[in-house]
């Protein structure tokens, strides 16, 4: 029995990993459920958004890197981001000239949106592999520990070390200041409450004079905003790979709507209830059980639930089981 | 009618220019590619065609469709059946049971019956993982160099088409029942799902397929090309015509595929058309286009969703089959979405949702297409590169001429469906 370095082996492998994940697939779903609750549709590119972000804000990392530009103990890539989010924002708003806005002036059927996102899908993943390439990208400089496993043991004269990556505490604290500037602005401004009552009610919306083209504009610059940080993040975190960022619309998914499609609260929580629900599960639980229980009850395995390659398996049980019980998500989100 | 000849007529063209120009294997093999995604996209066509169902896992139907022919056509693994092949049956036929209980437990029990289903689920599990693991482990212990799976049934190869058809239709069954009558796009997702997972289990379950390790060498229902160079009717029918022996042989393998591939599109194509045609197409069509109304004509919409879905998949897991035994080999790692999905979807829109030969003429063409973008975009980018001097730029932009096609057909399918939604033959 031992409690502390089970506690600290658990926040080591478990609670560290899972929040930083749980942040990224937040923004992640916050931007699939505001362009659901807005425009209406389940957009498919929203992944390769997310690659097509990263790519730019790498793109400009670079050039940052060659003028001998740097952020100190922060990664290059947050002076970057800006940037990123901008040209992202800009390509986004293009595409909706281009190609939403006609099926929102002919009032095509959602499922018809969410196949154009297919294309569009298409088009951010050929752009992207043909400007940056299939590689796997390492982009993060700068300090790589907050606390270092070994400093920690010395510290504490525990056996457990605890690492704190700094991309880990940069994710957090990125997503937490996103998630409170993004409710700021839905609740407190006055583009804010448009947005809302868009998504709320359209034709009462209409009705009281708001400028739907404005609406959807800022959405769209928004989840820019939402997608290149979330994959900026995510590629710190571990590294980029276009084919990656595809394979993440499915937890993303599994967030919005285990948080209710079309609530951003929901997205959020839903993005924490899969992370920590898909490391758990593929975690091996026979180190902090070793600390955990009392000799004798110790287990001879692994501890382990489902093999790590199956992750995806987690969110899909959950997503299934969130469609059995609860179809509207646990925030209630809207069920068309 | 004639417009539609027409345009058979000249996708036909098409494959004969290609053999003409660069040769007729070339062309051949395209041919036979197109003859499968021609499959493909009449099973999508069904599905998204007839009921407005949006399923976009097609290649995980497809990769079980794969795995039928391992399952069916390879030779049985001596001993595994001993070794772990009843333990992982058993292990299954647990896991079935619990499943059964734990429905059963969450229909006929009134207080309690979420505490019950989840001891009942998680209790099942850890039943589960103890017999399976060490089955797993003595399957994968058999000589692992070219073994370590469970082997197949040693029945022949064109079995394995109608097999996998029914490991399709099966898993189809499971999604449908979650899925189906919610909201559109929760199938969507849910497919999404499904495919990365079958993915997922055929990558990692060495037992069951070997898993990354690739099965290859899998049984062929026509004769191999070395055989064929070694026969002497057949090389003196060859040299009597003047034939180089090695490829003829290689053509007339071809063309024996092409009969067998052409047979079964013949069949799913008439089916399909008198399935449209009939009243149950009518209806399908009346569910599609105002579920409410249809729902109050007293159509079950929902059990008619899943009919169309479990067939639709069925015949995917068909053409998946066939396409594994056209490449004689099983790579889980080749099978990429963008390729078996989204290409797929791209056929039935561009050549006309709804419209069986519209679908199957997609399938010809958006394949042809598929395999000729890469060349075309290589010579074009070639062309706008000679002029630059030798450079980072021009190796780059010369490097990522493989990466046009995904462009390419992402322009075609908002192209088509912003300016011609209906396809190329659209629906009546």
């Amino acid at each position: 029995m031992d409690i502390l370095n089970a506690l600290v082996a658990f926040a080591n492998f478990v609670f560290v990993p899972a929040m930083a994940y749980g942040a990224q697939l937040a923004l992640g779903a916050l931007g699939v459920t505001l362009i659901y609750g807005i425009l209406r549709f389940s957009n498919f590119a929203h992944g390769d958004t997310m690659a097509f972000g990263t790519m730019c804000t790498i793109l400009v990392t670079w050039g940052l890197q060659s003028w001998g530009i740097s952020a100190g103990p922060l990664p290059t890539a947050l002076l970057a981001l800006p940037i990123g989010i901008a040209m992202t924002g800009l390509f986004l708003v293009a595409t909706d000239r281009t190609v939403y806005r006609f099926y929102r002036r002919t009032r095509a059927a959602p499922v018809i949106l969410t196949m154009v996102s297919l294309g569009v899908m298409f088009v951010m993943n050929g752009l992207v592999r043909f400007i940056i390439g299939v590689e796997d990208i390492g982009f993060a400089d700068g300090a790589r520990f907050v606390v270092n496993a070994r400093d920690f043991r010395d510290a504490t004269g525990l056996e457990e070390g605890l690492a704190i990556r700094s991309t880990q505490v940069i994710t957090v604290v990125v997503t937490a200041i996103a998630v409170a500037l993004l409710f700021w602005f839905l609740n407190r401004t006055r583009t804010g409450k448009s947005m809302r009552a868009f998504s709320d009610n359209e034709d009462l919306a209409l009705l009281s004079g708001i400028n739907p083209e404005r609406v959807v504009m800022v959405t769209w610059l928004i989840v820019a905003a939402l997608a290149t940080t979330a994959g900026v993040l995510y590629g710190l975190d571990k590294s980029f790979k276009a084919f990656t960022y595809f394979q993440l619309l499915l937890p993303i998914f599994a967030a919005a709507v285990v948080g209710g499609f079309g609530s951003p609260i929901g997205a959020v929580a839903g993005g924490f209830v899969i992370a920590f629900s898909e490391v758990g599960v593929t975690y091996a639980w026979k180190k902090v059980a070793g600390y955990a229980l009392p000799e004798g009850l110790q287990p001879d395995g692994l501890g382990q639930l489902l093999s790590t390659d199956y992750k995806f398996a987690v969110s899909f049980a959950i997503l299934v089981v969130v469609l059995l019980f609860r179809p509207t998500g646990l925030f209630r989100g809207k069920s068309v | 009618m004639m417009r539609n000849v027409l345009l058979f007529a000249l996708m036909a063209a098409l494959f004969v220019i290609t053999g003409l120009t660069q040769s007729w294997n070339v062309a051949l093999t395209i041919l036979n590619m197109g003859v499968v995604s021609a499959i493909m996209a009449l099973g999508v066509n069904m599905q998204w065609g007839y009921a407005g169902l949006f399923n976009i896992g097609v290649m995980g139907f497809v990769a079980l469709g794969g795995l039928a022919v391992v399952l069916t056509s390879t030779a049985p693994v001596e001993g595994a059946m001993l070794a772990g092949g009843w333990g992982v049956l058993g292990a299954i036929g647990v896991g079935i049971a619990v499943l059964v209980a734990a429905v059963t437990a969450w229909r006929r029990m009134k207080r309690g019956r979420g505490l019950a289903v989840l001891v009942i689920v998680v209790a099942g599990f850890f039943a589960f993982r103890a017999i399976f693991d060490p089955a797993v482990a003595g399957i994968e212990a058999i000589n692992p160099t070219v073994q370590g799976n469970i082997g197949g049934l040693g029945l022949p190869v064109l079995l394995a088409w109608p097999v996998g058809g029914v490991l399709a239709a099966l898993a189809a069954w499971a999604i449908g029942k979650t899925a189906l009558g919610l909201r559109s796009d929760y199938l969507a997702i849910a497919t999404l799902g499904i495919a990365e997972i079958v993915l997922a289990v055929m990558r990692n379950e060495e037992w069951l397929g070997r898993g990354v390790k690739n099965v290859i060498g899998l049984p062929r229902p026509v004769p191999y090309e070395v055989d064929l160079q070694q026969n002497a009717g057949f090389l003196k029918w060859a040299t009597g015509y003047g034939f180089d022996p090695v490829t003829a042989s290689s053509i007339v393998v071809k063309l024996c595929y092409l009969g067998l591939l052409g047979a079964v599109l013949a069949i799913v194509m008439l089916l399909a058309e008198l399935a449209l045609h009939s009243p149950w197409g009518r209806m399908m069509r009346a569910i599609r286009d105002n579920e409410v109304a249809a729902g109050a004509m007293g159509k079950n919409v929902k059990a008619r969703h899943l009919q169309v879905f479990i067939i639709g998949s069925a015949v995917l897991g068909i053409a998946g089959a066939m396409m594994t035994t056209l490449d004689s080999q099983l790579t889980p790692s080749s099978y990429q979405p963008l390729r078996y999905t989204f290409l797929i979807w791209v056929m039935v829109i561009v050549g006309g949702s709804g419209n069986n030969w519209g679908a199957m003429l997609g399938g010809f063409l958006i394949w042809w297409l598929w395999v000729m973008v890469e060349p075309i975009g290589t010579g074009v980018l070639s062309a706008i590169t000679a002029p630059m001097s030798d450079g980072w730029l021009k190796a780059h932009l010369q490097e990522g001429a493989a990466h046009m096609r995904l462009l390419t057909m992402g322009v075609i399918l908002l192209v088509v469906l912003r300016f011609s939604p209906r396809g190329i033959i659209p629906q009546r």
